[in-house]
């Protein structure tokens, strides 16, 4: 076993002290002198057309600097379809539809100068659920969207999921058991704690900075000089620079609307223009995880190994389209290779409604395929009449393996991951009473080494080093609370032979900081980690050459412990980090410690059959849960949770723990209480009362298992940890209900209500 | 809009100040006073990200009218650290005990296990969690955070 000095170790997070104290500056805090505040009216209809827009009375009011619509800005086009506009004209499409925005010396007075904002509709009929507006003849939502071979108009989007490995068919034919099921997942949010918002200016020459909450700053700064071209500014520079983010979980992975107001509003005015969105804001002009029908069939032989999976699947895009519209192809992971299943198919629509619009969350569609897939492996294994332990142990994922979707497997520790859950729980023990307490458990496969979603997966890193030692890694990587910074510091230091506190870390802006990709995918530790790692060795290589010649020792006999770079051969042979440095520096003909490296990992695009090895490693992990069902009130309890995950190897075991004690909160508030309530089109539960995350009262105390099965590609083995504690949460605890009181909820959030109808239809039967 | 001029005691020092009678806690302590570690989480007095102490209770101070705090004792997270600027137990133990992500709901997060263990210096995890249930946080699934504070109060 290695010995490290800095991998592996309870380091706390790096800017910890600055957010413990209330020094941290967050969006929210930033003051720039002249700056104007940017306020955002929204439709009041889901759809109607705009017949008017009487802006006068608003330019008006004093104070007021600048009044946009969509009649009076550049033709901006945004999103992953390019069908979205900063403020719209002609028509609007769901509730939060932009529709004018205002600039003023002060919040109150663009509140008040939104008021006097007059505006005309002549209101449409909405849809607002996605299998009405998949029938033909349905009423469109974006008139001029064509798709099929026909090129008809529809509301459903050119985006055809479909997986097929193996005949699903004729495995349908020979299996022993078969079980169909439709499943249901809703609406549910972020609710980063921080709300959105952002700072636009313009330098005299109409450079733009744009101060940011972005996971993708260098993609965020390719949208943003778009956008100037489209202003007329061609060849102008975009700026992004972040602020502390107050919570990201895939909601800040795409660019939106208020960002490019507060761009028009800062271009109109010449000042730096604020927009922050209030809590209510946060809820209905955010962009949620998206809900989803689920149709699935799954097929066994006697002795209980999977046959086949046969899912179909409709998915609420909304009215425009960001990365939610792309969940299927993360869907595609575990449907193709979630325990071995060697004939699969997958069909996925996503359709326009005027609802509000989706966005990828934690996860990326493995939570709700995951919901499915778990949930029915259990009905399955009641068929064939086996322990869900054992049937999940005989389907099991194994080293070396290659999955009906070309993922080739190489560290897999999901089988020490299910024993260990079942160890936990005492699982052959506690399982099948049926007297109100129950036992459960579901298993995840996630990308740990990257996923190529776009042409590049990669990560820049650029490290300096000063006279006396300090190491200042620049890194394309962003850090919204996670700790990227902190397991990139402890990656340099393990590297170069130093301490995490010799390490600066810089990752907050996009004319200092290399490129990047962005923070989805769990790509983080796995990719800016090879990354920032692939650097510190060129500037350990240099070091090493500059005290070669001083020590006059060979390259190949030195090494450097902390600090300090002395020889293998002699230990006498020894020189302080700085001291070297400063003979760097200051000899004649010298030469600077620094190094740049790319890191883009050797994974593959999915190809147009959806299939290649899209991560270089994956990541497993099986959860159980205790419950305890009231069968009077239909109350959930969580009596223990255990979470057991193999993440290659934990490089900081308390942020990882962080990682997996906030994912499966999120993940039981998935699977029990959270669900964003739309009406026609309108968000209900638009703050903390009526949305129920979940609070320190309601969240048990997990046991976690860390297996380490040390991947050969990641850096000092790891693997990505981001997303994996979310994903199995609602099928284990839909598992442990049933294990418990013999009712299957097959639709999220498993509420009290949903369970005391599921028991009193149980009674009558 | 009336004008009035407060006094009151602010992380231990006299501050007087003119204000607009309509501020809340939270403008006053954050637009005029320029103390940004005091958050604004939702405004509507549900998260807890605003959390502030007067008279050594936690208060939201979203909602919180900034005339009441006139005459009274009011700490924010400013005032934790000591004049040497040494850490809080409660923050030193947030830090090492990783109850630190994003970051947005800590400062109220501490506040409100200082007044608890104020009042009850051994709390148990029950009166812990009671204690903090005000205060939303979206990262940590608040183990950790319960943790630092069990550590303060030398329960771990």
């Amino acid at each position: 076993m290695e010995e490290f000095i800095n991998v592996g170790k309870r380091i706390p997070k790096m800017d910890a002290e600055e957010k413990v104290t209330g020094k941290a500056i967050y969006i929210h805090d930033l003051k720039i002198p002249g700056m104007l505040h940017g306020k955002i009216l929204y439709s009041p209809h889901p759809h109607a057309k705009i017949k008017s827009i009487d802006t006068s009375q608003a330019e008006k009011l004093p104070g007021v600097k600048a009044v946009l619509t969509g009649y009076n800005i550049p033709p901006i086009k945004f999103g992953v379809y390019k069908d979205n506009v900063p403020l719209k004209a002609n028509k609007v499409c769901s509730l939060r539809d932009e529709v004018a925005a205002v600039a003023a010396t002060d919040p109150e007075i663009a509140e008040e100068a939104l008021d006097l904002i007059k505006v005309d509709y002549e209101i449409l009929p909405g849809i607002f659920d996605p299998e009405e507006a998949m029938k033909e003849g349905a009423l469109l939502i974006h008139e001029e969207h064509v798709g099929g071979k026909e090129k008809k108009p529809t509301n459903v989007l050119n985006l055809p999921w479909r997986l097929i490995a193996g005949d699903v068919e004729e495995a349908r034919k020979n299996s022993a058991f078969v079980a169909e099921d439709r499943f249901k997942v809703t609406w549910v949010t972020h609710c980063c704690m921080g709300t959105s918002g952002c700072v636009a200016m313009f330098d005299l020459k109409n450079n733009l900075t744009v101060y940011s909450i972005t996971q993708i700053p260098s993609l965020e700064q390719r949208d943003f000089t778009d956008a100037l071209a489209a202003m007329g500014l061609k060849g102008k520079k975009a700026r992004v620079i972040k602020t502390m983010i107050g919570g990201g979980f895939g909601s800040k992975l795409d660019t939106y609307a208020f960002e490019y107001i507060a761009i028009l509003l800062a271009y109109k005015t010449r000042k730096p223009v604020k927009i922050i969105f209030s809590r209510e804001e946060e809820f209905f002009a955010t962009s949620p995880r998206q809900p989803a029908i689920i149709d699935i069939a799954q097929g066994c032989t006697k002795d209980g190994r999977l046959t086949f999976r046969d899912i179909r699947m409709i998915l609420d895009n909304g009215a425009y389209t960001s990365w939610g519209a792309t969940t299927p192809s993360v869907m595609m992971m575990p449907i193709s290779s979630l325990y071995k299943v060697p004939n699969v198919r997958y069909i996925a629509k996503c359709v326009y409604t005027n609802n509000t619009y989706s966005q990828a969350m934690r996860g990326y569609g493995n939570p709700q395929a995951t919901f499915a897939i778990d949930s029915q492996l259990d009905i399955l294994a009641e068929m064939a009449g086996i322990d869900p332990l054992d049937f999940r142990m005989r389907n099991a994922n194994t080293p070396g393996e290659v999955t009906p979707q070309n993922f080739k497997i190489n560290t897999c520790g999901l089988r020490e991951c299910i024993d260990a859950v079942a160890q936990k729980l005492d699982w052959r023990q506690v399982r099948g009473r049926k007297d109100g307490r129950g036992v459960g458990m579901a298993s995840l496969i996630h990308v740990g080494g990257g996923a190529r979603v776009y042409k590049s997966d990669g990560c820049g890193t650029i490290i300096k080093m000063d006279d006396f030692g300090t190491v200042n890694v620049f890194t394309g990587a962003t850090d919204m609370g996670q700790g990227s910074e902190t397991v990139i510091a402890q990656i340099v230091a393990e590297e170069l032979g130093v301490r995490v506190e010799d390490v600066v870390v810089t990752h907050t802006d996009t004319d200092i900081c290399p490129w990047d990709v962005g923070a989805h995918a769990s790509r983080t530790t796995f990719v800016a980690g090879n990354s920032a790692k692939g650097a510190a060795k060129k500037v350990k290589d240099q070091l090493l050459e500059v005290a070669a010649k001083s020590l006059g020792e060979s390259i190949e006999n030195l090494d450097i412990r902390d600090r300090t770079i002395y020889s293998k051969k002699d230990p006498e042979k020894k020189s302080p980090l700085g001291k070297v440095l400063r003979a760097a520096h200051y000899t004649a003909g010298g030469s600077m410690v620094m190094a740049e490296y790319f890191y883009d990992p050797n994974n593959e695009n999915l190809d147009r059959e959806f299939k290649g090895n899209l991560s270089v490693t994956y990541a497993y992990g099986t959860h159980g849960v205790e419950v305890e069902v009231d069968k009077e009130t239909g109350q959930v309890k969580i009596l223990r949770y255990v979470a057991a995950h193999d993440v290659g190897r934990a490089i900081n075991p308390m942020l990882l723990e962080g990682q997996v004690y906030g994912g499966a909160t999120q993940g039981i508030g998935y699977a029990l209480t959270e669900r964003l309530i739309l009406q026609n089109g309108k968000v209900m539960n638009p703050n903390f009362l009526d949305y129920k995350m979940l609070t320190a009262k309601d969240v048990p105390n997990f046991e976690t298992i860390v297996v380490e099965t040390n991947d050969q590609f990641g850096p000092f083995g790891a693997k990505g940890i981001g997303e994996p504690g979310l994903v199995p949460t609602a099928p284990a605890i839909a598992n442990a209900i049933y294990d418990a009181v013999g009712v299957r909820i097959k639709d999220l959030p498993i509420t009290p209500e949903k369970v005391l109808a599921a028991l009193k239809d149980k009674e009558k039967k | 809009m009336g004008k009035q001029t407060l006094s009151f005691t602010l992380n231990g020092e006299p501050v007087s100040v003119e204000t607009e009678s309509h501020l809340t806690l939270l403008q006053l302590l954050r637009d005029k006073l320029e103390l940004i570690g005091t958050k604004e989480g939702c405004g509507m007095g549900e998260c807890g990200a605003c959390t502030v102490l007067l008279d050594g209770k936690t208060v939201n101070s979203c909602i919180f009218p900034a005339m009441e705090v006139d005459g009274k004792n009011v700490v924010t997270i400013e005032g934790l650290t000591d004049a040497q600027g040494n850490l809080h137990p409660l923050q030193k133990a947030f830090v090492e005990y990783g109850a630190v992500q994003c970051g947005f709901c800590t400062p109220g997060m501490v506040l409100a296990a200082k007044s608890l263990l104020d009042e009850n210096p051994k709390p148990t995890e029950e009166e812990v969690r009671h204690g903090i249930a005000g205060n939303l946080c979206r990262c940590t699934g608040y183990i950790q955070i319960i943790q630092a504070i069990k550590a303060v109060s030398g329960q771990i």
